[in-house]
Parts: structure tokens; C-alpha cells; sequence
């Protein structure tokens, strides 16, 4: 609302502003005044024994805070199925948030609370494998974990899913879910089957093609298109594939550039065909809509989002319990059944196909037996060899690639 | 009517109906009974999601710090506010086109300056930003504000009556709360509405000082890439019923002043 | 005492306002030219290439803003215009109930309509999806992020600010006025072009100072309603300061983006030769 229109307040405006130049006199004289600087932020360096040590003094509190991206637990009106259970089990209450967007954002937003030692106001969080992740770890953001109070991590945690390239032995991080971005398309719109990335640079489709604005996803599927493998690629592999970007960027073809909004664009018609996450798709099919999600013949990326505890947490224990529930294979079972992403824990299968036996409206049912058998949650050993990672960048490479796709996504 | 006139008026009536086109899809969608997670399409009538309003904590915790953060700063902007309309109104003193010249700017300047400039400071200092820093902020846009409404109407004053009662041997506090204030209240109240809606409305300056603090406005922003569940439409709908109230009673009030 | 007293009035709201509006600027300032990053900290440098290492980078936006802001400026005049003219002189006893229905939409929250404006101008959303079932309109057609979307959303959003001032000023002209110059140019356009608009030109101009800034500096319309052709400095600035945490180049953005615009109100203010735009608006 605004009332600045207000004829009080019109009339109000009468007599001001002289000699308004005083103030660029003052803003001159601030330049002068300017020697200080914004202090440095830098952590103190992880020390040897720094799971002992930071564990040694810890206590359950019976309190935890969880930031989570958006839709990304099971949910049942405004209850939350498996964290009453953990509350139940456990005693510790939680406070869920759904603050996180995307990872540059939420980075951008804790990165200058870390770096000064204080509490970012969630003691678990969950971030995406890649340059993010990465500059927290490389910065000692992350409290290292301990393993032996994760027995079901260890007993129930896909092979795949452990000591993962970007954190080994998972010392800082382990999984929540695992997800594919492959090309999603609306039939309705679109001839034919796609199984190409070269659709998403079809002039056809000039103002109707989505792309993400994560630096590392349209990386990776520039580079998916070129041939090149994002893991052994390097300076001039990423200069080809920011020139192939640009391209399709300055001909007009891309709608956007988009964070988890794609999904609205792609349902309201607003694009036809765009770069997409599994689940999502999975979970739009499900309620109905006429929606194809492909995992492209030239590779698609694989992708984990990882709880973590960040430095300052105030229930770091409590945290560290919950981590370690949702590997019970009943519990992980009642999340993969709404997120609708790969499970990290593969007994879950097996609960999901005995829960739809158990159901009893039809719906259910159908819906059930889809989670089981869906490619997208349990993908075959086919789909996954065309997978990749994000590239694992050093931090000297990191602002090279950030310095070359920044401007194209988010100029 | 001529021509001329007529159609005059049906461009009127079509800017209007533009001007509400957004409001009343706004309205109508908080009945929509959307299953999906996102409320883009209309799929019948319903007034369930009146009934679960609070079903998000986080959109209900944004909403109160907004109000509590309104509420707030109208009380300490109105005071000062008030305060510096008096003086600026009243007095002739050294200084005073240096203090109209720094509300000017705090009127005129872009929300996004200042925005960036406070954040600077924050930085700068190693303030933490949060609810705090967004009452600081909101309270600076709102005082000049306050203040240039409140010198309106000290300007339009009649003195002669603050002078019978000094005559009549009034303390000049008693003079003040007994006299000034009740003539002076039209133009504090104004600016206290005023500083009510701006601070409760404000996105941008709020989006550069609030850490990790969620106002109403700032969680539909952030809601924005999900997909904007309809109790965002109602709640959007409860604070423009409230806000419309007001003014057509304060119109209604004018109306019968004058 | 009473020589005092102006000071102590003063004192409360001025503090506030020299400790959070100048003080802030003066660190603006002294941050644009800092180098270095949000983990080790930045120094003060005096390194002004920030400044034109971001110009150089980001002219592009620059201009563009500066484009928006112009067109949706011109767009609001001649749009708010008619309405402002109808309401002053067609109004009569109604005047105050139609300036209240101009003012109605803008008591629901900023972000709230420009997200309104998103739904009803989806692709198959409720204006183009039945334009397009009925072939009128191509399929590919579509409002949604481009120049023509952001341009409304901010004429949409700053509409009531030029509304209003020219309204007041406009009411302040004597309709005996208007009559006599009838008399005297016979015709309504000559008696228009020569008497009411010369009239309302402060309002006009007070208009003009109250939608440009914020329409040039604006970053939610671009980012709602536009796409990747449509960004603005605004949009620059707020990643620059709360993504990337690059406040160095952040704030020099910032400084320039008010430098440019107080020169533009002084030269504005001057060609006009007012010495207070909005004083003649309001007066």
C-alpha cells in the first residue's frame, strides 16, 4: 500500500532542497574519510583432531533447526510425517524451514555469518554438491562429522552414495537425496519424442526454451552437447561451452533463466521445453499433468543435495541424530514416496512396493507402484552410465568459471 | 455529454479496470481449490485455505515481524517525525535548510541506494543484519516522511490560540499537550499511517537489511520461484481489505470535515 | 531556552537520519573503492578502477535502465494525463471517491501485484490462453519476459505517483480560467494547449521526478516479468551485493547510479528553471 500520495503529505513537500549539492560535497568528503575496510573473514584452519575435539563437549539440547529447500520432506498438511516421528523417537523438536532457493543465493546470504563465527539460525542444512559446497568446505564452514554416531548411514547408504569425490569419506557431508537434470518437454507443444540436447537450441522453439541459472548445470549441458566430459574438461573446453550458451542466449532462444520456478513456467505453457530436475517432473506427471522428462542421449548430470552442519549450529548433536534417522530404511522410505528423488538408500524399494500392497484407495496404489518402478527414482544401471557429475573445481579454476558464465546467466 | 467526454470517461474506467485487474485475480485466486503445488490455474471454488492460513510457520512468522516491524517503526518515526515537523514548521533556526535538504534526500533517493549504502555500513562495522537493522532502516525512510506532513499542518496553524493560553498562564508543556498537540494530531496521525504502510509494504530496502529475518513481502519474493500458495493471495487480501478500510474512512472523515 | 529548543526538536530524528542516511553513503563511498573478497576481507585500495571496470562491464544495464526508466516515465504522463484531467474537471462531487479508487490497487503489497501481473500474463494464462485457443494469436506468442512486460510492470506500479501530482495541480486551475480562454481561442484545443497544460506542467514535471528514479533503479518488475534481455542495473547491484557478496563493485554501482541521477534532477531542476519542482506541484 501507499499512501505517499497523500495530499497531506503533497502539501507537506513544499519546502525543501536548496543547495542539494551539499550532499555530494558530504559523499565526496567520504572518500577521504574511507580508510577503513570491511574486516576479513577467513576461518582458522581445521585442526587434526577436529571431530574428537569439536564433539567432546556437545550435548543433545532437544532442539533442531532445519533449513530445506522448498517441497523437499514429506508433508501432510501442516504436519511433517517423519519428523513427528522424530520427535516422537527422540525428543528433540524441530523447527522446519523452507529458506533455501538456490545455492548461490543461500550461500551469498550464510557466507558473510560464517565467516564472522556467528549462528546462521539453523543448525542442518542442505546444500547441492558444486562450487558452493565446495567454497564452504575449502573455508572450514562445515562441522566434521562424526561417523560413529551414524550406524544406519553406514548400514543402509547406497555404495554409490559414499565417499563422494567432493567430500572423501564424507567427513562434512552426507546425502538427503539424488537427483538428475535431463530435459523435461510439454507434448503438447513439442513433436515427436526428444532425446537430444540439440532440442534445447532449436530455433523452433525461439522463447520457449527454460534454462537453469546455476553456473555448473548450464555448464555441464553445454558441454554434454560439445562432446566433452565435464570431469576431464579444463580452461578451453568451458570457453567453448560459454560461446555455445551465449549463442543460444543472444539469438533469443532461452525464456529465461531459472531457478526452481522452471517447474511454473513449464506447467502454466511459458516454456515448452527446458532443462529440468527428476523429481519435479515425477511429482507433476503424478498429479496429472502431460509432462516427459528425458535423460538425453549426450549425458545428463547427476547431482547429490547433502545435509550438513554449519560452524556456530547450536544443536550440532541433535542435528548429527536426525542425519542418521532418516537412513532408517522405514523413514527414508516415507521421504522418497514425496520428494520423489533417487533415495539414497536402496531398501526403500522393497517398503515402497510393500506400502502400495497396503493401500487402500486405488490412487494411492497406482501412485505407489509408480515410485517403485519409476527410472527416475530408481534409475538403471544404463541411465547412470550417461550421467555425470559437476566438475570439481579448484578454487583458482573456480573464479575463471564463475567470471565466464556468471555474466551469460545472470546479466 | 459530448463525445469528447465520453469517451474520456471510458478511458478512464478502462485504466481503472486495468489499475484492478491484478487485485481482483489476486482475490479471486485465494478461492481457487488448487491441488497442485503451485496456484496457477483455476480449478473451482473453495474457502478451505481460509481455514489454513497458518499452515506455513514461515509465511506466518514473516507476516507478524512485518506487522510487529510496522508497528514499531510508526511508533519511534511518528515521534520524531513529529518532533522535527514542529521545529521545521515552527522555527526559523541555522541549520534548517541543511535538515530539509537530508529529508529531501531521504524522500527522493532510490530505495536500492540506500539499501546498498546501509548494507555498506553494516558490513563495514560488522553489524549483524536481522529484524533490528530493518526497523533502523525502515525508520529512516519514514521520518522525513512523518515530518514533512506533520510540517504541513504546524505551518497552517493558527498561533493566536497557543498564545491565549500561554496568556492564561499554561506551562508551555502543558500548552503543548493540551493545545498544539490535539491541532497538530490530523498531520500525526497522517504521518503515522503513512510511515505504517511504507514500512509494512517495503521490499527493498528490507530485501538489503534483513540477514536472514523474512517479512511478508520478502517471502512471497522468495515464494515467487516455488510457486505461491493461496494463502499468500488471502493474507494479501486481509491486508488490502485492512488498509482500504482505513482510507475510505479517513476520506469519508475528510469529507465531512470540509 | 527557546533559542534552544529547534535544536532539541531536531536532534532525535536528525541523529537518526545523519547516523543512517549520510554516515551509510560515506561508507558506500570508501566501499566502492576496497578490493578484495567476503573471506579475507577488504582493504581499502583507493582502486578506482572499480569504477570503470564495472562501467565497462556493465554499461549495457546502464543504458538499458536509463531506456526503461525514460519510456515508462513518458508511458505514465501520457497515460495518467487523461485520467488526472477527467477526475479534476469531470469529477464533480465524486472527485475524492475516484482518486480513492486510483489509490485502492496500491494498498495491496508491491511484490504481491508484479506477481499478480505474472499470472495474468502466462503464456495459457487468463488473457493470452483464450486469444490463442481462438487463433488469434500465435502460439509462441507471449508478453512474459520481454522489454514490453517490464515497461508495463513499471508504469503499472509507479502509475498513482504521477497520477496524483498532476491531479493537484490540475485542481487548482479556476475553471473561470478555462472558460475565459474558450472565449479567447475559440476552440477547446486551442484553450487546452495554451491555458490548462501550461497550468499543469508543474505537476507534470513534479510527476516525472517522482516515477524516474524509482522506475530507473527498480529491480523486482526485471525480475518477475523479465527475462535474460531485460536485466537491469538494479538487478546488478542487489546480486553483486546479496549473492555474490561482492561489495566493492556493488557499491560502485550503486554511487554512480546516484551520482547520475542527482546530476539529472539538478539539470532537470534547472532547465525547468524551478526552484523546487515539487513546491510548485504542491503549492
Amino acid at each position: 500500500m501507499d499512501l505517499r500520495n497523500d495530499p497531506a503529505f503533497l502539501r507537506g513537500m513544499t519546502h525543501s532542497r536548496r543547495d542539494a549539492l551539499r550532499l555530494a560535497g558530504l559523499a565526496a568528503a567520504g572518500l577521504t574519510l574511507g580508510a577503513c575496510g570491511v574486516q576479513g573473514k577467513k576461518a582458522a584452519p581445521p585442526e587434526k583432531d577436529a571431530v574428537a575435539d569439536y564433539w567432546a563437549s556437545k550435548k543433545q539440547n532437544g532442539a533442531l533447526r532445519f533449513a530445506n529447500w522448498p517441497l523437499y520432506i514429506d508433508k501432510d498438511g501442516k504436519d511433517y510425517p517423519s519428523l513427528e516421528r522424530f520427535t516422537k523417537d527422540t525428543g528433540i523438536a524441530v523447527t522446519y524451514q523452507e529458506p533455501i532457493q538456490d545455492n548461490s543465493t543461500w550461500f551469498g546470504k550464510i557466507q558473510p555469518l560464517l565467516a564472522a563465527n556467528q549462528d546462521i539460525g539453523h543448525d542442518l542444512m542442505v546444500m547441492t554438491n558444486g562450487i558452493q559446497l565446495s567454497r564452504a568446505l575449502a573455508l572450514g564452514y562445515l562441522v566434521p562429522l562424526d561417523h560413529a554416531k551414524l550406524p544406519n548411514f553406514a548400514a543402509n547408504a547406497a555404495e554409490k552414495v559414499k565417499n563422494p569425490v567432493w567430500d572423501a569419506n564424507n567427513a562434512h557431508t552426507i546425502p538427503w537425496t539424488v537427483g538428475v537434470t535431463g530435459v523435461a518437454y510439454n507434448p503438447e507443444y513439442v513433436d515427436g519424442d526428444i532425446t537430444s540436447l540439440q532440442e534445447l537450441w532449436n530455433p523452433k522453439y525461439k522463447g520457449k526454451i527454460g534454462m537453469m541459472l546455476d553456473t555448473q548445470e548450464v555448464a555441464n549441458f553445454a558441454m554434454f552437447l560439445l562432446g566433452i566430459d565435464p570431469d576431464r574438461s579444463g580452461r578451453s573446453d568451458w570457453e567453448k561451452a560459454a560461446a555455445k550458451l551465449r549463442e543460444q542466449r543472444d539469438a533469443g532462444l532461452v525464456r529465461k533463466y531459472y531457478e526452481n520456478d522452471y517447474v511454473d513456467a513449464l506447467v502454466r505453457g511459458d516454456v515448452w521445453i527446458t532443462m529440468a530436475w527428476s523429481g519435479d517432473i515425477f511429482q507433476q506427471v503424478a498429479e496429472g499433468k502431460n509432462l516427459k522428462f528425458v535423460v538425453p542421449d549426450e549425458g545428463g548430470t547427476i547431482w547429490t543435495d547433502n545435509m550438513c552442519i554449519p560452524k556456530g549450529a547450536r544443536n550440532p548433536v541433535d542435528a548429527l541424530t536426525l542425519m542418521d534417522y532418516v537412513y532408517r530404511p522405514e523413514i527414508a522410505s516415507m521421504l522418497v514416496e514425496y520428494i520423489n528423488y533417487i533415495t539414497p538408500v536402496p531398501a526403500t524399494r522393497d517398503l515402497v512396493v510393500a506400502h502400495a500392497a497396503k493401500a487402500k484407495k486405488a490412487e494411492d496404489r497406482k501412485f505407489l507402484e509408480g515410485v517403485a518402478e519409476s527410472p527416475l527414482i530408481y534409475p538403471s544401471e544404463a541411465d547412470q552410465a550417461r550421467l555425470r557429475s559437476y566438475k570439481t573445481l579448484s578454487s583458482a579454476e573456480e573464479k575463471f568459471f564463475e567470471d565466464l558464465f556468471q555474466p551469460i546467466t545472470q546479466g | 455529454m459530448r463525445t469528447g467526454d465520453r469517451l474520456l470517461r471510458i478511458y478512464v474506467w478502462l485504466v481503472l479496470a486495468w489499475l484492478f485487474a491484478p487485485i481482483i485475480v489476486m482475490i479471486v485466486f485465494g478461492f481457487n481449490d488448487t491441488r497442485s503445488k503451485s496456484n496457477v490455474s483455476w480449478q473451482g471454488f473453495t474457502l478451505a485455505w481460509w481455514g489454513r492460513l497458518d499452515e506455513f510457520p514461515l509465511l506466518t512468522a514473516a507476516v507478524l515481524d512485518s506487522i510487529t516491524i510496522a508497528l514499531l517503526v510508526t511508533v519511534i518515526a511518528t515521534v520524531l517525525g513529529t518532533l522535527m515537523g514542529i521545529a521545521l514548521g515552527r522555527h526559523r533556526f541555522r541549520g534548517q535548510a541543511a535538515t530539509n535538504l537530508v529529508m529531501f534526500a531521504a524522500i527522493s533517493s532510490p530505495e536500492l541506494v540506500m539499501g546498498a549504502s546501509l548494507l555498506s555500513l553494516f558490513v563495514s562495522m560488522g553489524v549483524e543484519t536481522g529484524y533490528w537493522t530493518i526497523v533502523v532502516a525502515h525508520v529512516l525512510f519514514a521520518v522525513s516522511f512523518v515530518a514533512v506532513t506533520v510540517r504541513a499542518r504546524v505551518v497552517g496553524l493558527d498561533r493566536s490560540v497557543e498564545e491565549a493560553a500561554r496568556d492564561l498562564g499554561a506551562t508551555p508543556w502543558v500548552t503543548f499537550w493540551r493545545v498544539t498537540l490535539p491541532m497538530i494530531l490530523p498531520g500525526v496521525v497522517a504521518g503515522a499511517l503513512l510511515a505504517f504502510a511504507l514500512s509494512i509494504d517495503d521490499f527493498v530496502i528490507t530485501q538489503f537489511t534483513s540477514g536472514s529475518t523474512t517479512t511478508f513481502p520478502l517471502w512471497i519474493y522468495g515464494a515467487v520461484r516455488i510457486g505461491v500458495p493461496p494463502q499468500v493471495n488471502i493474507l494479501g487480501t486481509l491486508i488490502f481489505a485492512a488498509g482500504a478500510a482505513i482510507a475510505v474512512v479517513n476520506s469519508i472523515n475528510a469529507r465531512r470535515r470540509t | 531556552m527557546r533559542r534552544l529548543t529547534p535544536y532539541l526538536l531536531i536532534l532525535p530524528g536528525g541523529l537518526w537520519l545523519a547516523v543512517f542516511l549520510v554516515v551509510p553513503m560515506v561508507f558506500m563511498a570508501s566501499v566502492s573503492t576496497q578490493e578484495g573478497d567476503v573471506v579475507n576481507g577488504f582493504a581499502q585500495t583507493f582502486a578506482f578502477s572499480n569504477y570503470t571496470d564495472a562501467l565497462a562491464r556493465y554499461q549495457t544495464q546502464f543504458l538499458r535502465s536509463a531506456g526503461y526508466g525514460l519510456a515508462g516515465t513518458v508511458l505514465a504522463v501520457l497515460l495518467a494525463y487523461p485520467v488526472a484531467y477527467w477526475i479534476a474537471f469531470r469529477g464533480g462531487a465524486r472527485k475524492s471517491t475516484y482518486l480513492l479508487l486510483v489509490l485502492l490497487p496500491f494498498f495491496v503489497s508491491f511484490v504481491l501485484r508484479t506477481v499478480s501481473w505474472k499470472f495474468l500474463l502466462a503464456d495459457d494464462g487468463m488473457l493470452l490462453g483464450p486469444l490463442k485457443s481462438a487463433g488469434l494469436l500465435a502460439a509462441d506468442f507471449h508478453v512474459l519476459q520481454t522489454t514490453t512486460a517490464v515497461i508495463g510492470g513499471l508504469v503499472y506500479n509507479y502509475l498513482p505517483f504521477m497520477i496524483l501530482p498532476i491531479y493537484v495541480s490540475l485542481e487548482r486551475v479556476d475553471p473561470s480560467v478555462v472558460e475565459a480562454a474558450r472565449d479567447l481561442y475559440a476552440s477547446r484545443a486551442g484553450a487546452f494547449t495554451r491555458v490548462v497544460l501550461p497550468l499543469s506542467l508543474p505537476g507534470i514535471f513534479a510527476g516525472v521526478l517522482m516515477t524516474f528514479v524509482p522506475m530507473t533503479s527498480d529491480y523486482v518488475n526485471a525480475a518477475i516479468l523479465g527475462g535474460p534481455a531485460n536485466t537491469m542495473i538494479g538487478n546488478i547491484i542487489q546480486t553483486e551485493y546479496l549473492v555474490n557478496n561482492d561489495y566493492p563493485v556493488g557499491a560502485a554501482l550503486s554511487f554512480t547510479l546516484m551520482a547520475v541521477m542527482l546530476a539529472g534532477i539538478f539539470a532537470y531542476a534547472r532547465v525547468l528553471g524551478t526552484e523546487n519542482v515539487l513546491e510548485a506541484a504542491a503549492r
